[in-house]
């Protein structure tokens, strides 16, 4: 009840929780109409309007198509009211009213234009400028800066501000290696503070002071320790925080944007690519209330920089102990006679899908291997060389069902062996914010972590999942209760010893409380999967029958699988890497083929909801590197068993083929709760006998700046594992790796 | 010389329609004066403590007489006897107080299943306001009392005394009586044996002005920084901890009892129409005998100062000006002191306010310029620096207002800095940008000729002074000098020359 008490008295908290609601799928979608607010009308500037009961003012503004300014105002943060700058006149109010912190009356008459107003926010500006520095051509803000941009509609070109006690200084916070502060610049806003209390979960930040002294930070001195802290630099109206990567590279106007997907972690957060040139900028979020709403994590934003560092730029063939460039055609050769020489036949042939493996090459590589003869296709995770236990026949069993914004309905969740801080930053955003506003449960089977909200901790093994299922404990019987209860599976239980056993208890959970958690609005069965390429290489069915398994490989192709055990590769076989890092799976290799990173090619992933989007590219591939599909493509024709497709569009329609759903973009397409009755049903039936050895479930992400090549290689990751995670030894903190990260 | 008062009078006779008649035909009917309230109208019979301020006292000067009968007539004859009465709130803004509690039970309150609270605003801190302190030492138990009257009528189950965190001996008092009251069982479960159940607490605060604005009482109340909240939504319908909520000031509350015991009719028949009742006024600075005493609305000031305070330091001749209601109100000079009547409206119309009664009195050994300097020291010192008016504002109206004290300005920046204060006024989320607005605006408008007369001296000794006190004398012409400092502008420009009236 106490969490409550912050948001009550904000009155749209509460209504934007059900606005973002999803309406609920299937039939019944004509229902939902009545628990859609009323609306109300009114009259801004002379034009009626209409507006859902509950908008704030400057919602209705915006709907009549004035353009009010604001700084503090942020529809996805509670109000505080406090820059004053988006003052209207409403009638019978003698004084200009906040239109940002007035709900919307029906019936009320707004003027957004009339001298009062502008006089009002003319003097509100003045007062913003008279404390703020005039160093817009060294703020790195500048072009994008709200400030300079309202200043120009509603500030003086000359100052008033002549005072010789001069203007305020602020001393400089250190939040650490990714938020650059310059706090003269300072507004005092409260937009990073509000984010960082609601949607971060740092409660550290905040203001101390009063008045003029006012001023933002972690109360006492310490960094911002947070997954998704880069993003109070997009929120920040003016140039008080901004990038510590990006400080002083690069113009906004320099910049060409290109609209892509991040591939860091499963969610697909949707991205906005600023490149100039050959190379990538920076990194900033794109709006998608389906994914990500407005944020992305740290990762996302600020790995870019290791698409700089430890690429591979040309073909490589490992000649004794050390690699050699080579040209295209030598290299394929090479692969020819590599495959030859082993004498792989069949099931020896095996490919490793990684992490950062786009749906395209997913696709070309399944098919080639195919007609290699082989069915040894496996993913890069532990025991991914074996069938994956919750199968791949139903996408129900292995993606996220009720949806990333269906997290918000849900009332009560159970984390399994996951912690979605960490797997999925964005998403746990999103937990927390229901958590926040909603008397939403939260139970939590596995490691102990720090998830930024309150969890009842269950245990930490196979046993803890026992009792739950059983009914025994307190969470179990919330659990019960719930209206839309969701269980949320960590993609580690698959790898993990017990993850049958798991799987087998809490699908058969399942069919027997289906009623709550699988109908036809509702699937609260649901597994997160923490690696860009892990759905689709489950949609186009990219694991190995359960023979092939048993093969020892001879000839191995890596599609970027960085995460192999090198033992797990026998010494005689033949390896191949294709992938844009010279990361571990490059060093197993016998022949490296330099494809493209997420930022250079135009390929589809999928996210952990089974969400197809379409990313883009948005600089071309360094050195001799090509696009991913391409070079297995190619290498296709070296094998003699070219692949029937010329180009990306012939490659999409065998994806239609495999499955429409990997190119009905942007969408996701719910399966039935009949035929996810009948993959549960199937899935209990194959691990009914599975032992289990009551080990505990681990964390898979033990750092969660450097999972993958891309995020290794960045020098800023590297800073901030040394910042945020205590570990000294990685990182640049010693000279070697110093060099290695500049090699 | 001619008196202010004759000059005042014939301008007045001009601006008449008529004229031109002279001689009064039809008599007036008798002028009633205010003020000289007797010994037996007062309502806070120990406000100097000389007596016993603990229960036994209390119940010898009448405290808690009859209390269970008032508690069982219930909330609407409680409001209603309160509007009645003509009560408007006592802590400044003198809202309508049997208005304001009966906000509290909208139809259907009774479905709400929130507790709902009566929270005593006891910060008393605005500069040369003493009374509720008085209360508090003196009376607690008419407070105490009073937070079960007005509880009942706005049917609250608690009461939350916010008491300043300086006053300490007062909130021992405080303390004292409540605890003495759960003894006696007139507060607790089953108040005066009543069968209302009604708890009152008492919570000392950390010493921040603001914290006296209702809804940053309510915040810090509930442990957070002491900063206004947005309104809507109002206290009355989600405050202290989301829950329909009342904030009272001391006086308010004090008074409830003895208005309920003696009638609403009784209270009324003190004052002016629409400012009725008695009040505490605490008479402050160049008096003999500086003072809080309770007097009848809607005293002629004059009366006031002469009757309880034995007068003006050096006589009445020696009045500079009074700021008749607290920091917050502009200043009166001595013409409109001698004719305004302390009460809401005669203040209110004489552009300044009753605010809480404080009289600060100013004789003319004072320095007016400096003294509303130091009144914008006080509001920089104390804005809580989340809305933007009232952050940059005040420091920068602080700023201006020490180098007016010097004289170290240009004139120009006379007008400036009113219209910085007009851009504060009403532009900020709670009342101290106002409060630090006006007692600017109210220099300016009476004592306007003094900062002049300084500005000019100033620029006698020291050569042209240009805009934010830039000295041009000062100025290196081989740097990169704006050109808009103004420093070769004439020291009175044409503009000037007829001085607007504001």
């Amino acid at each position: 009840m106490l969490r409550l008490v912050s948001t009550a008295s904000r009155p749209s908290s509460a209504g934007r929780l059900g606005k973002t609601a999803v309406p609920p799928k299937g039939r019944r979608a004509f229902a939902s109409t009545s628990a859609k607010h009323a609306d109300i009308s009114l009259t801004v500037d002379g034009k009626e309007v209409t507006v859902p009961q509950g908008s704030a003012l400057i919602q209705a503004c915006e709907a009549a198509g004035a353009t009010i300014p604001r700084f503090c105002y942020h529809d996805r943060l509670a109000i505080a009211g406090n820059c004053r700058m988006c003052l209207v006149e409403v009638e019978r109010s003698p004084k200009p009213v906040a239109s940002c912190a007035m709900p919307a009356m029906p019936g009320s008459k707004v003027w957004t234009n009339t001298p009062l107003v502008h006089e009002a926010r003319e003097g509100v500006m003045e007062f913003l400028l008279a404390n703020h520095p005039l160093d817009c051509p060294i703020c790195d803000q500048g072009g994008e800066c709200d400030l300079q941009d309202q200043s120009m509609r509603y500030g003086s070109d000359r100052s008033r501000f002549h005072e010789i006690t001069g203007k305020r200084a602020v001393e400089d916070k250190n939040l650490g290696p990714l938020v650059k502060t310059s706090m003269n610049r300072c507004i005092q806003c409260t937009r990073c503070v509000r984010f960082a209390n609601e949607v971060a979960g740092v409660e550290d930040l905040g203001t101390t002071g009063r008045g003029n002294d006012m001023q933002i930070g972690m109360y006492v001195e310490k960094t911002m320790n947070s997954e998704l802290s880069g993003n109070v630099v997009d929120l920040c109206p003016v140039g008080a925080l901004t990038s510590k990567p990006y400080a002083f590279h690069a113009r906004p106007w320099e910049l060409k944007n290109t609209e892509s997907i991040d591939v860091t972690d499963a969610v697909g957060s949707n991205i906005r690519v600023d490149s100039r040139g050959v190379r990538v900028m920076r990194v900033q979020p794109r709006t998608n209330d389906d994914v990500n709403e407005e944020w992305i994590s740290d990762k996302a934003r600020y790995a870019y920089d290791g698409l700089t560092f430890q690429r591979l730029t040309a073909p490589l063939i490992k000649q004794g102990d050390r690699f050699v460039a080579a040209t295209w055609e030598e290299a394929l050769s090479a692969i020819a006679d590599g495959l030859a020489k082993t004498g792989a036949q069949g099931d020896e042939i095996q490919a490793i899908a990684g992490h950062l493996a786009d749906t395209e090459s997913l696709v070309a590589l399944k098919d080639l291997i195919n007609c290699l003869g082989s069915d040894n296709l496996a993913t890069d995770q532990l025991g991914g060389t074996a069938p994956p236990v919750h199968g791949v026949d139903v996408r129900s069993n292995y993606l996220f069902n009720p949806t990333i914004p269906g997290i918000e309905q849900a009332d009560a969740i159970l984390l399994v062996g996951t912690n979605p801080r960490h797997e999925a930053a964005v998403l746990n955003s999103r937990i927390r914010k229901s958590w926040l506003h909603t008397t939403l449960e939260v139970g939590f089977i596995g490691e102990r972590v720090d998830t930024a909200y309150g969890y009842d901790y269950l245990g930490q093994d196979i046993k803890a999942v026992q009792e739950f299922v059983a009914g025994k404990g307190e969470f179990a019987a919330k659990f019960k209760a719930a209206k839309k209860p969701l269980i949320i599976i960590g993609s580690a239980i698959s790898e993990h010893p017990d993850g049958a056993s798991v799987y087998n208890q809490l699908a058969s959970y399942v069919q027997t409380h289906k009623n709550k958690l699988l109908t036809p609005e509702w699937n609260g069965f649901s597994v997160l999967q923490r690696a860009a390429s892990r759905s689709a290489a489950y949609d186009i069915g990219f694991v190995s029958s359960a023979k092939a398994a048993k093969t020892t490989p001879k000839f191995i192709y890596l599609l970027n699988a960085d995460e192999v055990d090198p033992k797990s590769i026998s010494k005689d076989a033949f390896v191949v890497y294709q992938g844009h890092h010279g990361d571990l799976g490059a060093q197993l290799a016998d022949v490296c083929l330099p494809g493209a990173a997420y930022t250079e090619k135009s390929t589809t992933w999928v996210n952990t909801e089974g969400r197809a989007q379409l990313g883009s590219a948005a600089v071309p591939p360094p050195g001799a590197s090509r696009d991913d599909w391409k070079i297995i493509r190619a290498l296709s024709e070296v094998l003699n068993v070219q692949l029937p497709y010329e180009d990306v569009l012939a490659l999409r329609d065998r994806m239609w083929e495999i499955s429409p759903t990997l190119v009905r973009y942007d969408a996701v397409e719910s399966t039935s709760p009949d035929v996810a009755l009948a993959g549960l049903k199937v899935l209990v039936e194959s691990t009914k006998k599975a032992a289990f050895k009551g080990l505990p479930f681990e964390k898979p992400i033990k750092n969660f700046y450097m999972t993958d090549p891309i995020s290794r290689a960045s020098v800023t990751m590297a800073q901030c594992t040394r910042a945020f995670t205590g570990d000294q030894e990685s990182g640049i903190s010693d000279e070697k790796g110093l060099q290695a990260a500049f090699a | 010389m001619l008196k202010p008062t004759t000059s005042t009078s014939r301008i007045s006779r001009h601006l008449l329609p008529r004229s031109t008649r002279s001689m009064a035909t039809v008599a007036d009917p008798p002028v009633r004066r205010y003020g000289g309230l007797k010994d037996q109208d007062r309502i806070f019979t120990n406000a100097y403590c000389r007596h016993d301020f603990g229960l036994k006292g209390a119940l010898s000067r009448g405290d808690w007489h009859k209390t269970k009968e008032i508690i069982l007539k219930g909330d609407s004859w409680i409001i209603q006897t309160i509007k009645d009465s003509g009560l408007r709130g006592r802590g400044g803004a003198g809202f309508p107080s049997g208005l304001k509690w009966s906000f509290m039970n909208k139809p259907g309150w009774e479905k709400d299943p929130r507790p709902r609270y009566l929270v005593v605003n006891a910060d008393e801190g605005e500069p040369g306001t003493c009374k509720d302190r008085e209360i508090l030492r003196g009376d607690p138990h008419k407070l105490v009392e009073g937070c079960l009257v007005a509880g009942r009528a706005m049917n609250a189950s608690a009461a939350y005394i916010y008491i300043r965190g300086e006053f300490i001996q007062e909130a021992h008092h405080l303390e004292q009586s409540i605890n003495e009251a759960y003894k006696a069982g007139l507060i607790g479960k089953n108040a005066c044996g009543s069968g209302y159940n009604f708890d009152v607490y008492l919570h000392r605060g950390a010493g921040a002005y603001i914290c006296g604005e209702e809804t940053a009482l309510i915040e810090s109340l509930e442990g957070k920084q002491g900063k206004p909240r947005l309104k809507p939504p109002f206290p009355a319908d989600v405050g202290l901890f989301g829950c329909p909520t009342t904030v009272a000031n001391v006086e308010t509350v004090a008074v409830a009892p003895t208005i309920c015991r003696r009638g609403g009719a009784w209270f009324s028949s003190f004052g002016r129409e629409r400012n009725q009742g008695t009040k505490l006024f605490c008479i402050s600075g160049h008096v003999n005998n500086p003072c809080v005493v309770e007097e009848e609305m809607s005293i002629p000031l004059n009366d006031l100062i002469e009757k309880h305070c034995g007068g003006v330091i050096g006589g009445w001749d020696n009045l500079l000006g009074i700021i008749p209601g607290g920091s917050s109100v502009p200043v009166l000079p001595k013409h409109i002191c001698e004719e305004v009547l302390m009460d809401f409206d005669s203040l209110k119309d004489a552009q300044s306010g009753l605010g809480t009664g404080a009289v600060i009195v100013m004789d003319k050994s004072t320095d007016m310029v400096a003294a509303i300097a130091r009144f914008s020291h006080f509001y920089k010192h104390e804005s809580c620096g989340q809305c933007t008016p009232c952050r940059e504002g005040t420091t920068w109206m602080m700023k201006m207002m020490d180098r007016m004290v010097e004289g170290r300005a240009h004139r120009r920046e006379i007008d400036m800095l009113l219209e910085l204060t007009k851009q504060v006024e009403g532009r900020t989320i709670c009342a101290l940008g106002d409060a630090a607005a006006w007692p600017i605006q109210g220099l300016m408008r009476h004592f306007r000729p003094e900062v002049e007369k300084r500005i000019d001296e100033f620029r006698a000794k020291h050569g042209a002074v240009g805009f934010g006190g830039q000295l041009a004398s000062e100025v290196d012409d081989n740097l990169a000098v704006p050109d808009d400092l103004g420093l070769r502008l004439p020291a009175i420009e044409a503009s000037q020359q007829q001085q607007p009236r504001i």
